[in-house]
């Protein structure tokens, strides 16, 4: 490879990478306020895909993609809120619940998506951060969408807010011990539920993303799998809303590795590429799971890590 | 403590045994009777959903009925659909009942029936006969399927890795790698509408049950069912594994191999699924493509839960569930609803059916004073 393919596919996967990345970072960052509550949804699959369909159907209706974008997040948070409602009954498993919840938004949003899959929806807008360097390849492939931005300032917002607000140590406190949760006068439930609902409005503002601006359509097999392997980036961010950022824009640039090669038509193992952010997930799980700084930030009501 | 000798008298043993039978009998009735609860409930949601977009429900159930049970062919057709189903829903039960949640099938059904399809291609080609070849092909099938699934409990034990992402995980990857093969290297060119294996021929197919259109697989799953069922419940190592499930620190305690009975669990799990595999690629697709990923794995994820994991209880569960896959294809023309309609109602299902989990030990007609501590 000479220098020029070089420098196209490394431009290739950092404009990948804040493309692809958007989606991981909403549904991570939901995931991750779920966690912190003590909580696992591993139903945001499922949400991811229903957001995406609500947002295209939305701003295919109404002419506004950031109407659908509201949309997305409503419907988010309406699977969300079913998901912390029905893990608040006694003997209920919520991982068990996450599963179910993924089959049925997945269901859902293919049953109620069909007629949207054809027509063609106003989607997001984007700048880009190349224009400078008047290099047209550099300006396109820089192109970013406002929701990076909107992602990456709601994850520093949460990392203020855990660490420094009242509401912060409520979460914090309900993830860590139910019990003195309760001994405080805290309703662990009604905590748990709100984090879930919160969680399930970003996850389907991750899923607008998706039908909205990149890849930019609606269509049954828009996702595969980024809903759950945000899950799992959850675990290797250690629970820190800050490192689920970088986490995403890791699983982002994983993700563009087969489009940038085939940009400079390297299109062999195509597949391989294709699985590399399953594979890299995978790993990531391996070399996480055992390490003691992850037991050390694990939230002690997690039943993910037991 | 009477003499030992003494002969037991029959007056004495009866009335425990009636009184246990009949405990057995009201636990065992909470189980089906919840679950039917929770499907009567799904099926009343469902038609609140279809009155709402103006469709009548009644002739949904009516197609149901017709589409997946109500004359021989379609009957066949269930029968046909449920075969996978049970055995994915196997792959489902077996590492629950150790306390594990995989919902993996769906990869290693899929590498299980590519991996019979590469075995079979250089036996066909080298006019094997073909009851060896089908032999070798179930093997590999249930060889990649028990490896692939075994991982997964590897990882779990060995390195405290979340079996239910990393089983989901591996499908994605599972599906990719019979991508990569399908559509590169192991491609048949003469097919060139659908990147597939080579066809593996008709006289290479599993045939059919006599008298039926319904293929082997069936009785296999039907047959590993029951050996399951037996294997869980009257062996020892159905009994360590039953221990391990319910208390893990207990069966560390007790000097279990808790490790060895996690990983063999989810092999035997992996190799129901990659049978199943098999069965789809030499009883009805004849070659490996995509269409193998056609969701049987994640329907097995429902099928095993409202069994309840329990090996025997699946099969008729799965020919339900097979019936309403089955009826898919007549409700979608005839109604005008999308193919996504049996995804409803399976995710309703599933949800109805999790929330039902609340209800078991609420009613008192099957509490039995005193039994509490027995199961």
């Amino acid at each position: 490879m000479n220098e020029s393919a070089f420098v196209i596919v490394l431009v290739a996967l950092i404009g990948g990478a804040l493309r692809v990345s958007t989606p991981f970072m909403f549904v991570a960052l939901g995931e991750c306020l779920t966690e912190k509550s003590g909580r696992v949804n591993l139903g945001l699959e499922g949400t991811l895909v229903l957001g995406a369909m609500t947002g295209y159907a939305i701003s295919y209706k109404s002419g506004s993609p950031w109407l659908g974008v509201l949309a997305a997040g409503c419907a988010g948070s309406v699977l969300g809120a079913m998901h912390g409602y029905i893990c608040k009954l006694p003997k209920v498993n919520d991982i068990a619940v996450g599963i179910a919840m993924m089959l049925f938004g997945t269901g859902v949003a293919f049953f109620f998506g069909k007629p949207y899959i054809q027509p063609s929806a106003p989607r997001l807008g984007s700048f880009s951060l190349g224009a400078w360097t008047g290099n047209l390849e550099i300006t396109t492939a820089l192109q970013i969408n406002p929701l990076l931005l909107v992602g990456i300032v709601t994850g520093l917002v949460m990392a203020w807010a855990f660490a420094n607000t009242k509401w912060g140590l409520i979460v914090r406190m309900t993830g860590d011990s139910a019990a003195s949760a309760r001994a405080m006068g805290v309703s662990v439930d009604l905590v748990r539920f709100l984090c879930t609902t919160a969680g399930g409005f970003l996850a389907g503002v991750g899923g607008a993303f998706l039908s909205l601006y990149y890849p930019g359509s609606w269509n049954q097999g828009l996702s595969s799998g980024q809903g759950l392997m945000a899950v799992a980036l959850v675990i290797f961010a250690r629970w820190s809303p800050i490192r689920c950022i970088i986490a995403a824009l890791l699983f982002g640039a994983a993700g563009a590795i087969g489009p940038a090669l085939q940009s400079v038509g390297i299109t062999q193992g195509y597949y391989f590429f294709n699985a590399a952010p399953y594979i890299l997930t995978l790993f990531i799980m391996i070399a996480s799971a055992d390490s003691k700084r992850a037991a050390r930030d694990v939230p002690g009501e997690l039943s993910i890590t037991k | 403590m009477a003499d030992i000798a003494e002969p037991l008298r029959p007056a004495v043993i009866a009335p425990k045994h009636w009184g246990d039978l009949s405990i057995r009998l009201r636990r065992g009735a909470e189980y089906i009777v919840i679950p039917l609860l929770a499907l009567a409930i799904t099926a009343l949601l469902f038609s609140l959903l279809l009155l709402a977009l103006g469709k009548s429900p009644l002739e949904f159930f009516a197609l149901v009925e017709r589409g997946g049970f109500g004359t021989s062919f379609s009957l066949q057709n269930t029968l046909q659909r449920s075969s996978p189903l049970i055995l994915t829903a196997l792959c489902v039960a077996l590492p629950a009942r150790i306390g594990l949640v995989v919902i993996g099938g769906e990869g290693a059904l899929v590498l299980g029936g590519f991996a019979s399809a590469v075995v079979a291609i250089p036996m066909v080609l080298g006019h094997v006969p073909p009851l060896l070849t089908l032999c070798l092909m179930a093997a590999a099938g249930m060889l990649v399927g028990a490896f692939w699934i075994g991982i997964v409990g590897y990882l779990r034990y060995a390195r405290g890795v979340n079996e239910t992402i990393s089983s989901l995980l591996m499908t994605y990857i599972g599906i990719a790698i019979m991508n990569f093969f399908v559509e590169g290297s192991l491609r048949d060119l003469s097919n060139p509408n659908k990147p597939s294996t080579m066809p593996i021929g008709d006289a290479y197919m599993v045939g059919q049950i006599p008298g039926t259109d319904v293929h082997w697989g069936l009785v296999a799953g039907i047959v590993l069912s029951i050996l399951l069922y037996i294997l869980l419940s009257r062996t020892t190592f159905g009994f360590a594994v039953r221990v391990a499930g319910g208390n893990p620190r207990a069966a560390l305690a007790q000097g279990l191999p808790v490790g060895k009975l996690i990983v063999i669990c989810c092999a035997i799990a992996g190799a129901c699924a990659g049978l199943a595999g098999f069965f789809e690629v030499a009883a009805i697709q004849g070659r490996a493509n995509a269409s193998l990923a056609a969701g049987y794995g994640y329907t097995g994820i429902l099928v095993s839960f409202l069994a309840r994991h329990n090996p025997l209880a699946i099969i008729p569960v799965a020919i339900l569930f097979g019936g309403i896959v089955a009826s898919g294809g007549l409700i979608e023309r005839r109604m005008g609803l999308p193919d996504a309609t049996v995804l409803v109602v399976q995710g309703m299902a599933f949800v109805v059916l999790l929330m039902s989990e609340t209800l078991y030990g609420r009613f008192k007609i099957f509490q039995v004073r005193g039994a509490a501590d027995r199961t």
